[in-house]
Order: structure tokens, then sequence, then C-alpha cells
């Protein structure tokens, strides 16, 4: 059941816990009254560890199936302190917030995903649909890049997409020894070894922003157009829904017109250091 | 055995190269194969030319004396290996291994060189192509350095 007051999270019970790598997990959350409110891929939810404190987390899962999913590493102290949940914990959860991933309109033509870290979280949440409706879709591509093998993400899985011959996997990391087999070498390198049309690309974009800034330069430059490259962008927020002007981005504020923005419409933005 | 200028002019380094440059680049290069596992090159030895992938992925290396090597970057089919040929002194600046089994085109530096001292326009073609990979590659090591996936937030 959701509060009238917007500041006040729901109650929610970790269902599961699932180690993906030495400091990140995914947590499974299920209410403790009412359902899981609807969401779209792409937005996020603030997560409320008691006695610590509040953070944006996005959806790593879908809605509609099962627990609500949340991929967390442990950097800061909220963080951290989710990641030592474990199942039958409790928290506090408000959402969802933001912009989705604009997959309708991609419909038609190629998508690209582009992932740097735990950017792989919130672009599970585009692909899982995607693959779900895959008539929809020309070629999809993902690709993947982190800083070294023992930091990626969602292995099980990535190994069932990589066996998919309807989808083009790329995976890469910053770092490695000779142990690793796949390749070494920064993700915006990568772009030109992914099979796309770019006049009818749509490319989806989560990271760190640095890296974001780089893919989006060499997306560009390969031709696909600024309207169609999104980018997932990530502040620290207070009240998640344009009120107290936390993550204010210019004339914007990211909880609400973002996380996902349309390149064209933030580019700007992005060269300011200020902001 | 292909023709080398063939798969020269169809190699994505090379992509819409003036057809008399293609000639005298074909005519300083060969085709090789490798096995999995073999060096192509070591740091420190001449960098006697430059290859373009045809197929295969290659590692470059740093050793380092009782640890295991670093890998840099792996370089796969269709991309251009070696840069050290351009500046003096003319060597290999890391370990070049073959991750599986490699073919390439290998254009031989003297035989290039020689024929770019003489001839401009074939330098300055050289040049144009060989530029931005440079600086690419160099965005790209700034990029690795940064360690964009270990920051924390601030």
């Amino acid at each position: 059941m959701r509060s009238p007051d917007p500041f006040v999270p729901s109650l929610f019970r970790v269902d599961r816990v699932r180690r993906e790598s030495a400091d990140t997990v995914t947590l499974g959350l299920l209410p403790i009254q009412g359902e899981i409110p609807a969401f779209r891929s792409g937005q996020f939810f603030m997560l409320y560890a008691f006695g610590i404190g509040e953070i944006p987390v996005s959806v790593s899962g879908l809605w509609g199936q099962g627990p609500l999913l949340h991929t967390v590493r442990a950097v800061g102290p909220v963080s951290q302190a989710l990641c030592r949940l474990r199942p039958g914990d409790t928290l506090g959860v408000r959402g969802p917030y933001g912009s989705p991933w604009p997959l309708p309109q991609a419909e038609g033509g190629d998508l690209l995903l582009i992932a740097g870290g735990l950017g792989l979280a919130p672009l599970r949440s585009a692909l899982l649909p995607a693959l779900a409706e895959r008539e929809r879709y020309g070629r999809i591509a993902l690709l993947y890049g982190a800083r070294s093998p023992a930091d990626l993400l969602f292995g099980e899985e990535r190994s069932d997409w990589s066996s998919r011959d309807d989808l083009q996997v790329e995976v890469t990391v910053d770092h490695a020894s000779p142990a690793w087999r796949g390749s070494v070498g920064v993700v915006p390198a990568r772009i030109s070894h992914t099979r796309f049309a770019p006049e009818r690309t749509h490319a989806f974009v989560c990271g760190p922003e640095v890296m974001m800034r780089y893919s989006a330069a060499a997306l560009l430059g390969a031709g696909v157009p600024p309207a169609r490259i999104f980018l997932s962008l990530e502040r620290n927020m207070k009240c998640a829904f344009a009120v107290c002007g936390r993550c204010q981005f210019g004339s914007t504020f990211i909880c609400r017109d973002g996380p996902v923005f349309a390149y064209d419409r933030i580019s700007r933005l992005l060269s300011l250091r200020e902001l | 055995m292909p023709d080398p200028k063939v798969v020269l002019v169809r190699h994505p380094f090379f992509a819409g190269i003036d057809p008399s440059i293609s000639e005298t680049l074909a005519e300083c290069a060969h085709e090789v194969s490798f096995p999995a596992g073999r060096f192509l090159a070591r740091e420190g030895e001449p960098a006697s030319g430059f290859l373009l992938l045809e197929c295969g992925t290659v590692a470059l290396e740093l050793h380092r004396p009782g640890r295991m090597p670093i890998v840099l970057e792996t370089l796969h089919e269709g991309e251009l290996v070696g840069t050290s040929w351009v500046i003096p002194p003319y060597r290999w600046s890391c370990d070049v291994r073959a991750l599986d089994p490699v073919r390439a085109i290998v254009v031989d530096a003297r035989c290039l060189r020689g024929k770019s001292e003489s001839d401009p326009k074939l330098g300055y073609e050289l040049l144009k192509r060989f530029l931005p990979l440079f600086v690419q590659r160099l965005e790209a090591v700034r990029l690795q350095l940064l360690d964009v996936y270990g920051e924390t937030p601030t």
C-alpha cells in the first residue's frame, strides 16, 4: 500500500538475495502489504536502509514477473547496508520515479545497448522485454564493459544471452590477466565491432558518466543521430520528485525528467563543468 | 594464398584507398599466419612492420618479472597491430601474442618507409590513416587509466 505522504516509504521484505560479484548483489523485494507498484524499464525506486539513509536505484527486472529486482553495488554507507540485507529483512521503498527507456520508439529498427559496470542492471530491464518481443526489432546488440573479469555481472544469464543467434553480445574489460579469454579494451573502442545500421539504430547507454560521454561521441562518429542516443544519468537525490532540487541538471531534474535522457537534449549540459 | 593487394583494399584500415597507393603498399606486403599462443612480436625487438588482422585475436601484453603479464588490450579481426614501426627507434613497445589462430597481412616497415621517402603522396596517406589511430588509442588508454568503474561517489 502506498503512503499518501510521498516522503514516506512503503515497507518491503527481502525475498531473495543473489550475489553478482564481490561487491554487488541483486535484491528481490516484495511488499509487506499490497502489490508492487507498476513500473517501466529504466525507472528507479528510492531504497531506504533504516537508520542510515535512502538512495535511488534503478530497476533491474520487469514489472509483473516476480519480486521487484534491484542490483546494488556496495560503495557508500547506504548501499553497503542494502548489500548486507538477508532474506526476511525489511527496508523502505518509494517509487517508481523517472523516465523509462523508450523501447516503443526503438521498435522497427536496430537496438544497441551499451553498459558499463553496474549500468548493465538498468539495461537488463530494457533487454529482457526486447528479447521477449524479439520480432519487433531489427538487430539487437549488447556491448558490456567492466573493470575486470571478476566484476562482470549476471554471469549465467549473460551466457544464455551469448548463446542466442538473434543477439550479439560483446563483453570487454579494462584490465585482465592472460587467463581471461575475452576482449580487453574500453567500451567506446568496441562500438565499431558491433553490428548495427546507424541511421535506424536506437542506442541506450548506461554506466559511469565519462564512459557514456565517450560512448556517445563514438556513436555520433558512427552516424547514430543524437536524438536516438539515450543516456541514463545518475546524481545524488533526496526527494525523487523534483521538489528538493538536489538533482537539478540545468533546467531539468534528473529524478523527474530523467534519469533517461535523449542525448540531443543534454549534450550541452554534459559539457558544463559546474553541473 | 590470396593476393595481398586484394586483402589490403578490403581491410577496414585502408577502406577507400587510392588504387595507385594500394599497389605500392601491396609491393611491401605478404600474408602470414600464427597458431594460438605464438608470440608475433616481443617487447624491444625491431618493429619490422605492422599487421592487418584478417581473422583471429591478439593480445598486447606487458611482461613483469615473476608475475603474470598484464594484458593491455586485445585486437581483433579488422584491426591493425603495430605502430612502433613509424617512430624511431622502431622497436615493439610490448609483446604481441596470438590468442587464437591468426591470419594477417604483414606490411614491411623498411620497404614502406623507403617508398614513403620517395613518394610524399604515399607518406601523407599513411599519416592521415595512422594519426587518427594514434589518437583513438591514446584516448582509450586515458579512459582505461581513469578506472571509471572503480570510482566511488563523492
